[in-house]
């Protein structure tokens, strides 16, 4: 679990986020929405450690986020952010493996390979495993860099949960991956020591896959919970300035504008 | 995917490379020595008699420090190289870019002239000291001024044009400097300035394999956090490196490691920048593989550059500035040309 509280962060006099308070329970996938410009991508690296808020806590667990050395972080947390520069012709098998960097020291060994294996098939690179990095298209290098997170946090950690972190995951890939990436994820949280955030744009993979989505507006956390109490008309008109049809029967949840 | 199977076989490879230039550039030279006559130099002087021929001193006291000292300048030329590559994210980045050669030359300037003049003690270490000093303050200029005010970000085309502005500003000193000088320490300058390895001395070779030492031990020591910093510097944090940590490390060890060869033998450009793009394309970019790999290449291709820079207008020599630059220059073009690295 991961729990912030009265989290304020800022940027010169700017208040990019105020007084937030949100728990996340592994086993559940939580979404971060809101407009451009409400904090998310803050958000998500205050709780993965990037940035140090100006006032509040987070917990992992029990354990304050300002105690744990990077090095320690880094076994237990995963995160993707946006950019994906590399301007070195390494293989893509090269890349997944320095997601297991923070295990090992000296060369990897075995089990890191395997890992590497597995965390490629998650993602279709099977085949990609030789070739170049550079060379690679926009999604597939995004799919590199999912595979590289996963296999940094594949290995359960005795006496911790792991947390995997995903800033705007979905930018880059086509429905067919966007899809598969959601439903993995909703199957990677069948192991229950696995907490899920993620930042993402489209309403509708939120309404379709979260568990619990946070809805952000001017730093402020406007709500939390449940689709059908956070994707409100009178919610998506206050933060999106839009009029929202909204499609529901008991197992799906449209938003049409 | 195999253990490093792609970097299999580099080492013992370019280690016999190595061990072939190293004889070729004992033997051939100004004068040629043979090998019968270096094991007779060897010999002697283990058994501690004095009387050397000509050929077995010229060998002992001269041709083997000068291939041993262009050994060390090449491997460390080139594994700067690759450190600033890795640190930068670019692969077009050598230290003389950024200022470190072209202050490490003004230091020298600065001893050549105010040494003579102003008869303070020139020990060995007086003149690396001095172009140790004008490398670090180039070197911290060039990226203390490019340096964004908010994020501690680096960006790479104000960077090299800070680079640029510095480095004329340093070789206009120098220039200053050989100006005003007398007519030896002017040709000091000069040479310096166009590298040359004909001042290699044994102290030379001490005190530069004590220095290369520590710091390739440090570099390689990083090298597997250098890997995680080509990816980003947030991809680098997030996967547990001190990020603030490596990079000022890694531009020390630079900085140390090209300035105290940059010292002993003035600016030689382009090692950096050629052997780690060429061991690139040939096998790959991991740069545990890289600074190992660039050691021993950059100690070859120095080599090589030195033989020809002695055997090229025989028995006179060419600075092996002017062989580097010439053979470096079209592989800079090139890479430019090259569309797919980022800025």
């Amino acid at each position: 679990m991961i729990q912030l509280s009265n989290i304020t962060c800022k940027a010169g006099n700017k208040i990019l986020l105020q007084n937030i308070n949100a728990r996340f329970e592994p086993g559940k996938l939580h979404l971060v929405i809101g407009p451009n410009g409400a904090g998310k991508s803050t958000l998500l690296k205050i709780a993965g450690g990037q940035i140090s808020p100006h006032a509040g806590t987070v917990l992992y667990e029990t354990k304050r986020l300002e105690t744990m050395s990077y090095q320690a972080l880094a076994r237990v947390r995963a995160a993707l952010s946006q950019h994906m520069e590399l301007s070195f012709p390494l293989k893509v098998w090269e890349v997944v493996m320095m997601g297991r960097y923070p295990h090992i020291h000296g060369n990897h060994v075995r089990k890191d390979i395997r890992y590497c294996h597995e965390a490629m098939q998650l993602f279709d690179l099977e085949e990609l495993s030789e070739r170049d990095y550079m060379s690679l298209s926009g999604g597939e290098k995004q799919r590199v860099h999912f595979a590289r997170i996963m296999a940094q946090i594949w290995e359960p950690v005795p006496g911790s949960c792991r947390y995997l972190l995903l800033d705007e995951p979905l930018t880059f890939l086509d429905v067919h991956y966007q899809f598969q990436f959601m439903q993995l994820l909703k199957t990677l949280l069948q192991q229950q020591d696995l907490v899920i955030i993620g930042v993402v744009h489209d309403l509708n993979i939120a309404a379709k896959f979260a568990d619990n989505i946070l809805l952000l507006h001017h730093g402020k956390l406007v709500c939390s919970g449940t689709r059908e109490a956070v994707l409100t008309s009178a919610h998506i008109r206050e933060v999106y300035r839009l009029e929202p049809v909204i499609y529901e029967t008991s197992d799906r949840y449209f938003l049409f504008f | 995917m195999q253990l490093n199977k792609q970097y299999r076989g580099v080492y013992p490879l370019l280690t016999g490379l190595l061990i072939i230039t190293m004889i070729l550039s004992a033997c051939y030279g100004a004068i040629d020595i043979s090998t019968a006559e270096i094991f007779h130099a060897f010999g002697k002087t283990v058994a501690g008699s004095g009387n050397l021929t000509l050929h077995e001193r010229i060998f002992m006291e001269i041709r083997l420090p000068r291939t041993l000292f262009c050994l060390l300048a090449g491997a460390a030329l080139a594994v700067g190289g690759v450190l600033l590559q890795a640190l930068f994210r670019n692969p077009i980045v050598e230290p003389g870019l950024i200022g470190t050669s072209s202050g490490a030359a003004f230091g020298a300037a600065l001893y050549f002239v105010l040494g003579s003049t102003l008869h303070f003690n020139t020990g060995e270490w007086t003149l690396p000291i001095a172009a140790c000093t004008g490398a670090m303050l180039a070197t911290f200029l060039v990226l203390g001024l490019s340096e964004k005010k908010q994020a501690g970000k680096t960006a790479i085309v104000t960077l090299l044009l800070m680079g640029i502005a510095i480095n004329a500003l340093f070789l206009s000193g120098t220039g200053f400097l050989s100006y005003i000088a007398r007519d030896p320490q002017a040709r000091s300058i000069t040479f310096w300035n166009l590298g040359t390895l004909s001042g290699a001395s044994w102290h030379a070779v001490i005190i530069t394999s004590v220095v290369l030492v520590i710091c390739f031990w440090r570099a390689l020591s990083n090298a597997r956090q250098l890997n995680l910093l080509i990816l980003g510097e947030e991809e680098a944090l997030l996967a547990g490196v001190s990020v603030q940590r490596l990079k000022r490390e890694i531009l020390i060890i630079n900085v140390v490691m090209i300035a105290v060869v940059t010292a002993f033998t003035g600016v030689i450009s382009f090692v950096g920048l050629v052997v780690p793009h060429f061991l690139r394309i040939w096998r790959g970019a991991d740069n545990r593989y890289l600074i190992i790999g660039s050691a021993l290449a950059g100690a070859v291709l120095l080599s090589l550059a030195d033989i020809a820079a002695r055997l090229l207008l025989r028995p006179a020599e060419l600075p092996i500035g002017i062989v580097t630059s010439v053979a470096g220059v079209p592989v800079f073009i090139f890479l430019l040309r090259k569309k797919n690295y980022y800025f």
